[in-house]
């Protein structure tokens, strides 16, 4: 099966701190990939260099084979095939819900304003938001920014979908709500990469699970290879910690 | 739903209208003896009867006010354009000053030079160096006529000013979302024009008013290069019979100018400390 997304040697320096050494990764079309570590291990990093908000310090990211980290290249579209969901979920407050989700396909890939609204209207109807077409951010609660937040990023049919703790802000009734939304989207078939700090929802999910400790890939596998036996002592510590902190 | 408050409830709602009705009442009382002193210090100043007569006198504000009128009309033609320009200016200006590409900064500090250059010069000096310097150079293709050129000073000016404001609104805005935009995938003129400017300009509507009333009340000041706006024509009709009240006309039409936008910048300013303190941010 050929890659969706190939990470070849990427390193990523910030002055003299090495965040991101030699990682080179592989996501197939359709697999959800959950990337966990310590905090501070560079999760959000390798996410930012995904979506090219970050230039790499060294290596490739090919998408679809073809280079996108190569100088030069038009930020701008190879950006319009990422989706990217942060943990603070950035909606842009003067929009409404409707018009945060038909922003970028209007202006991104020239969707006239009634061909993205039916769009639009039909994702919030599916996921059950369609009552907040015409609110604003501030007055959905978390759960429900977050959804739509989602739901922006794959308004544009992205080929990736890069979600980083999309659910750390949120309590436990609200995670649920992100996470079946999640759910549903990989039945989809779309291409996730997924950072979270709830290893149940990992377990669930993922097809295969990464690993990252102090910058490099330390283990990778399948949920099962991973949570039921993990080989190298810093994923046993990590795992021991969240065991112990309740998270497990 | 309606529900019968409780009589607990019910006697809180009385203590607080009766605590209204009290400060309502002490307001009214204070305010009261205040004018009441003002006028009687005033009233009995030795110099009363002539200042009435030659700042308040009913017969010479009749007399003068069609000019002034004409002349604040003058003064409303001026505003507009100026206002009209020096948005567009400041906005440029301030776009200028928050890029941060590095093949741009001569862009970067001609726009810094040039605001630094303005917002420290006071308006008079700058109304005369137009007014009178431009005509010196006896460019056949500038016009000369005082509107004009006080037009012009004024939009110099206050683009400086206005383009501060729109600055510190667009720096305002919070990094993540343009971040947010980019991933998007929106280009860099997409991002400022869909999400940073329009999250900018809410947030510095008041002081942009602020700026716009000032603009409104320095649109007199180009009487001084002889345009016959509301200040010179109440000028011309004091030289003529030796009383003030035609300025007195004037400023009070200038009030009035004005008085529709501050209440309007108050306004907005009440709405949005509510709006933002629904968001919970303080
Ligand atoms: N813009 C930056 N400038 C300098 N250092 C940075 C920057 N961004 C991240 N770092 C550093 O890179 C390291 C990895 O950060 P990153 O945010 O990727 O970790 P993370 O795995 O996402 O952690 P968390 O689970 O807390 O979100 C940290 O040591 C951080 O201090
Ligand atoms: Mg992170």
């Amino acid at each position: 099966m050929s890659h969706l997304l190939e990470l070849k040697g990427v390193r990523k320096t910030f002055g003299e701190n090495l965040v991101l050494n030699d990682i080179s990764l592989n996501f197939a079309q359709g697999s959800a990939t959950v990337i966990i570590g310590a905090s501070g291990s560079g999760k959000s990093t390798l996410m930012r260099c995904i979506n090219l908000l970050e230039e790499l310090s060294d290596g490739q990211i090919l998408l679809e084979g073809s280079d996108i980290s190569a100088y030069g290249i038009n930020l701008d579209s190879v950006r319009g095939k990422i989706g990217s969901v942060f943990q603070a979920f950035n909606l842009f407050p003067h929009l409404t819900v409707l018009e945060n989700i038909t922003l970028a396909p209007r202006l991104v890939q020239g969707k006239s304003k009634e061909d993205a609204t039916l769009q639009a209207i039909s994702l919030l109807k599916r996921f059950g938001l369609e009552d907040k077409a015409d609110a604003y951010p501030n007055l959905l609660s978390g759960g429900q920014q977050q959804r739509v937040a989602i739901l922006r990023a794959i308004a544009t049919e992205p080929k990736v979908l890069l979600l980083d703790e999309v659910t750390s802000a949120l309590d436990p009734v609200l995670i649920a709500e992100v996470l079946s939304l999640i759910a549903e989207l990989k039945a989809d078939g779309i291409t996730m990469i997924i950072s979270t700090h709830e290893m149940g929802f990992a377990k669930r999910i993922a097809d295969s699970v990464v690993f990252l400790s102090g910058g490099v890939v330390c283990e990778s596998g399948s949920p099962q290879e991973i949570f039921d036996s993990p080989k190298s002592p810093e994923l046993r510590t990590f795992l021991a910690a969240l065991h112990d902190a309740g998270r497990l | 739903m309606t529900y019968t408050p409780s009589t607990l409830q019910q006697q809180r709602e009385d203590a607080k209208r009766r605590a209204s009705r009290r400060s309502t009442a002490i307001a009214l009382l204070s305010t009261l003896i205040f004018g009441a002193l003002l006028t009687a210090i005033v009233v009995n100043a030795q110099g009363f009867t002539a200042v009435r007569e030659s700042f308040f006198n009913w017969h010479y504000a009749q007399k003068a006010f069609p000019r002034i009128f004409d002349g604040i009309l003058l003064n409303l033609r001026v505003l507009f354009i100026a206002e009209f320009f020096v948005l567009i200016f400041g906005l440029a200006l301030a776009i200028a000053r928050t890029t941060t590409s590095p093949v741009l900064y001569p862009l970067r500090l001609v726009a810094t030079i040039y605001t630094d250059i303005f917002r420290g010069m006071p308006l008079l000096l700058v109304l005369f160096l137009v007014g009178l310097g431009i005509p010196g150079l006896r460019l056949s293709y500038v016009p000369n006529s005082a509107v004009f050129l006080g037009t012009v000073a004024l939009v110099l000016t206050y683009s400086a000013y206005v383009a501060e404001v729109i600055r510190a609104g667009i720096e305002g805005v919070n990094p993540t979302q343009r971040q947010a935009a980019r991933a998007l995938g929106l280009s860099h003129t997409q991002t400022l024009r869909h999400v940073v400017l329009p999250q900018a300009f809410r947030n510095v509507t008041p002081p942009l008013l602020n700026d716009l009333v000032s603009l409104q009340k320095d649109s007199g000041l180009i009487s001084v290069l002889g345009a016959v706006d509301a200040i010179r024509a109440a000028g011309i009709e004091t030289a003529q019979s030796f009383n003030f009240t035609p300025y007195v006309v004037a400023g009070g039409l200038f009030v009035l100018l004005t008085i529709p936008l501050t209440r309007y910048t108050d306004w907005l300013i009440r709405r949005q400390d509510r709006a933002q303190k629904a968001q919970g941010v303080f």
